[in-house]
């Protein structure tokens, strides 16, 4: 049955620069990387490529040691020109400089009989080798999902509520068409459901709302509503030894595109945003363009983020697009001195909280410019109940946060780890007076937790 | 403010690792960062964008909240002084009195208080945090007008060693600090926190014939003692309506320095409340409790502070400061919501239950209190485990 479930807590960030749907032209990057940095779990990263050589978009040039056959491809054709490595030789980027017309690798493609004929062994093989199967994560933890695995269900979130979210519906783009191509591909790995979960407040795009052999529920409520975390948590919550996955509906059309047209595509529409975009809007460029690039000219003392500003990376005006990001994010740096900062009344700061001269609060309304300052320093957990209020799950997330602070397995698991990645609790992180990095103490718990 | 900039760039050197000061690079910091919110940057992976709420600007919103408290603790004092001495003064020369006996707490409670802090702050290298801002504030407080200033000092001193430092410093503590202080005070020089002549300032004057300085809650035992009705004997004070209903509410009658007038811990509590800083789950269900406590006892009976209506609990006392201002610490309070509940509730009701039941003790606030900080954490573990046995048990069906 389908679902309308109604969420009460959480907090939507107005912000300057949210993208308008339009999209303008520009010249194709020069350069494409490909960041083994973006797959948390990738413990030992293995190159099929090196400097030199000529790849199609499509051919493997990265795999993960402790998953030989998951394939990582290029998602442009062109010349490796660069690996780049940190300390220890640790991999941070394989670059491309791209062909100025993309040539495709060629996978076997299945017409529409044809793929419902085909077997999950065939299914499996083709995604392995054809650098869809990324797309594909795993709850608990949120890594890239074991092809030997039967998740309980499989949940795909439809709309996008962080702060300057894009259409998720509107960035499907041409890929829309394969959509249900995806779903039909990835319905044979699972027993259970496939969840599709849709914004009740909003019109929703046909593709959802027609898509066959699906669930379709709907949720409301501020952010994180969107995220597919909270979603799971609502529907079929993940208890010790679940396994179930999640996919976004990109990651789904590319699967689906993969099987329909026998090529790994990696383009996609990017949604350029934030306060210091002039004109923000979408782009169409591939996985892995340069941030600079897609923004076009700009002055300088900018945070340039792939992804959104609540879970993005800084990666700097010549850093790349990361896997799993669809967005990028310019804002103004915050690294200025305020006299009496922490005492003056304003407006102008936005704030979740409503602590003497804080007055964002009175106007929900207003898209506020956010910079990167913090806005006072760390300290130990002081106020209590503000986490509880932006996290509509039935999770304690300070007794949690403590728990992983002192490394109590047994506490972790019982308070609902296996529940939550980051995402979730970046809300928490955002609104948390003492400053803490919510985020990456949960990513530690989390990584305690998977090697035990 | 460039220049102080500048001066602040130009000291830090020495403060640095190297710098001859470097051991009190602690210190630098904590001043710079309350001249100027600091320009850290958020962290590459993460948020990259952070509420502007801080620690500081929380901490400073109780102060305020308890700014009417003080201003009208000034004016009362002052007020208690001349009546008692059978003067008539003006509203400014009541304030002037109160002054001269308030402000030398306020300011040995935020010197000796910061001073105790900073040194530890040195000593084991973490940042100096702004929970003493408040606690300061309280400290002063929740002292009688005639305190000496070197117990003020003494109790500062304990407060924030004992009941701080050592369990780890600010958002560590499992007692409230100031009622730390207070507790130490209260049973190390009991002369001088309790009975019936520390509670106005008398300056060295004579008093009126009739005078007795003592609060209403030692009419408790004494009507007790005569078997009178006690609203009859606190109708019969010296001075005039002193003890009627409203004049408790407004706060005019002798107490601790801030804690006398309901009035002014209700504005308070709606600033707290209003600027979400205060649970307001702890501040009504304080009062709750003691209210329900009060109604039993009346309902029971048998003696005559049995029988002392449950309304006059709410406005007697200090139960109303430590409502608002005590309970609601977020470090030594429940920190789940259900746990809110039960936590203020409890407090309300030992309160009335120490005020009646043990004449010993006038007041049960501050006890319950601190007895409930300490079951805070007990009351947690329950609320956290039925979060934990829900999950298990989704598991399972």
């Amino acid at each position: 049955m389908s679902k309308t479930i109604k969420l009460k807590k959480g907090f939507d960030i107005n912000l300057a620069g949210k993208p308008e749907k339009k999209i303008s032209e520009i010249p194709l990057s020069e350069i494409f990387a490909v960041k083994p940095t973006d797959f948390s779990h990738m413990s030992r990263p293995k190159l099929l490529v090196k400097e030199g050589d000529t790849v199609k978009a499509g051919t493997p040039i990265l795999y993960d040691k402790m998953s030989e056959e998951i394939r990582y491809c290029a998602p442009v054709s062109g010349e490796v020109a660069e690996i780049k490595r940190g300390e220890k030789r640790k991999l941070l980027e394989i670059k491309i400089l791209a062909d100025k017309e993309v040539v495709f690798e060629k996978f076997k493609s299945y017409n529409t009989s044809e793929l419902s004929g085909l077997s999950k062994e065939d299914a499996l093989a083709q995604m392995k080798a054809g650098g869809v199967w990324p797309n594909v994560l795993q709850r608990p933890f949120g890594v890239v999902a074991n092809p030997e695995d039967k998740p309980k269900a499989i949940f795909i979130s439809a709309f996008d509520t962080n702060p300057l979210a894009p259409d998720v519906a509107y960035q499907l783009g041409d890929k829309e068409r394969f959509f249900q191509a995806g779903l039909d591909v990835l319905k044979k790995f699972t027993d259970g459901k496939i969840h599709l979960n849709i914004d009740g407040q909003a019109e929703v795009a046909q593709v959802f709302s027609q898509a066959e052999g699906v669930e379709l529920n709907k949720f409301t409520g501020a952010h994180p509503a969107g995220n597919v975390g909270v979603q799971i948590h609502h529907l079929d919550p993940i208890n010790k030894g679940d396994i179930a996955w999640t996919v976004t509906p990109y990651g789904v059309a590319q699967i689906g595109q993969l099987f329909a047209e026998g090529k790994y595509d990696a383009s996609k529409l990017v949604a350029v945003t934030g306060s210091e975009i002039s004109t923000p809007g979408y782009v169409k460029t591939y996985s892995g363009a340069m941030l600079g690039n897609l923004s076009g000219d700009l002055s300088s003392n900018l945070r340039f983020i792939s992804g959104n500003p609540l879970t993005g990376e800084n990666c700097g005006k010549n850093g790349y697009l990361g896997y799993y990001h669809n967005q990028m994010t310019v804002i103004p740096e915050g690294d200025y001195e305020e006299f009496l900062g922490w005492l003056k009344p304003s407006t102008t700061k936005l704030s979740f909280h409503k602590a003497l001269g804080l007055l964002s609060f009175l106007n929900k309304k207003k898209e506020y410019t956010v910079d990167t300052n913090t806005h006072g320093e760390e300290r130990p957990f002081v106020v209590s109940g503000a986490f509880e209020e932006v996290l509509p799950m039935d999770i304690l997330p300070t007794y949690l946060f403590k728990a992983i602070i002192a490394e109590d397995y047994d506490e972790m698991e019982a308070l609902g780890i296996f529940e939550l990645v980051e995402e979730d609790v970046a809300l928490c992180e955002f609104i948390d007076p003492s400053k803490n990095d919510l985020q990456e103490i949960l990513r530690e718990g989390i990584e305690l937790i998977k090697n035990s | 403010m460039k220049a102080l900039q500048k001066l602040f760039d130009s000291v830090k050197p020495n403060f640095e690792k190297g710098g001859k000061w470097e051991k009190f690079y602690t210190l630098y910091e904590g001043h710079r960062t309350i001249a100027f919110a600091p320009d850290i940057l958020t962290k590459n992976k993460g948020t990259q964008i952070k509420d502007a709420v801080d620690l500081k600007r929380v901490m400073i919103t109780v102060v305020i909240a308890m700014i009417p408290a003080l201003l009208f603790g000034m004016w009362n004092v002052g007020h208690q002084h001349f009546i008692s001495v059978g003067e008539e003064a003006t509203l400014i020369n009541k304030i002037i009195i109160g002054s001269i006996a308030v402000v030398p707490v306020l300011i040995v409670s935020y010197a000796v208080g910061l001073l105790t802090e900073f040194i530890f702050c040195v000593i084991r290298n973490h940042p100096i945090s702004e929970g003493y801002l408040v606690t300061g504030m309280l400290i002063a407080l929740v002292m009688p007008p005639t305190i000496p200033l070197w117990q003020v000092a003494m109790a500062t001193i304990f407060a924030v060693v004992i009941g701080k430092e050592a369990f780890g410093g600010t958002g560590m503590n499992i007692l409230n600090v100031a009622l730390t202080a207070r507790a130490f005070l209260y049973f190390a020089y009991p002369g001088q926190i309790s009975g019936d002549n520390v509670w106005v300032y008398l300056g060295g004057k004579e008093t009126v014939d009739a005078f007795s300085g003592a609060t209403v809650l030692s009419y408790g035992p004494t009507a007790m003692a005569n078997g009178t009705n006690m609203l009859a004997e606190i109708g019969g004070h010296w001075y005039d309506g002193m003890f009627s209903f409203m004049n408790m509410f407004i706060g005019a009658i002798p107490g601790s320095i801030g804690e006398t007038s309901v009035l002014m811990c209700l504005i308070g509590a709606a600033i707290l409340i209003g600027t979400g800083v205060g649970s307001w789950k702890i501040i009504l269900s304080v009062f709750g409790g003691a209210y329900f406590m009060g109604v039993v006892f009346n309902l029971v009976g048998g003696n005559p502070y049995m029988d002392f209506p449950a309304h006059y609990h709410l406005v007697a006392g200090g139960l109303a400061f430590g409502a608002v201002f005590m309970a609601t610490d977020p470090v030594s309070a429940s920190q789940t919501e259900v746990g809110k509940w039960i936590y203020g509730f409890l407090i309300g009701l030992l309160t009335v239950l120490i005020r009646v039941v043990n004449p010993a003790y006038p007041e049960g606030i501050m006890l319950a209190i601190l007895f409930m900080n300490v079951f805070a954490p007990l009351i947690d573990y329950y609320v956290v485990d039925a979060n934990k046995k829900r999950r298990l048990k989704r598991a399972t069906v």
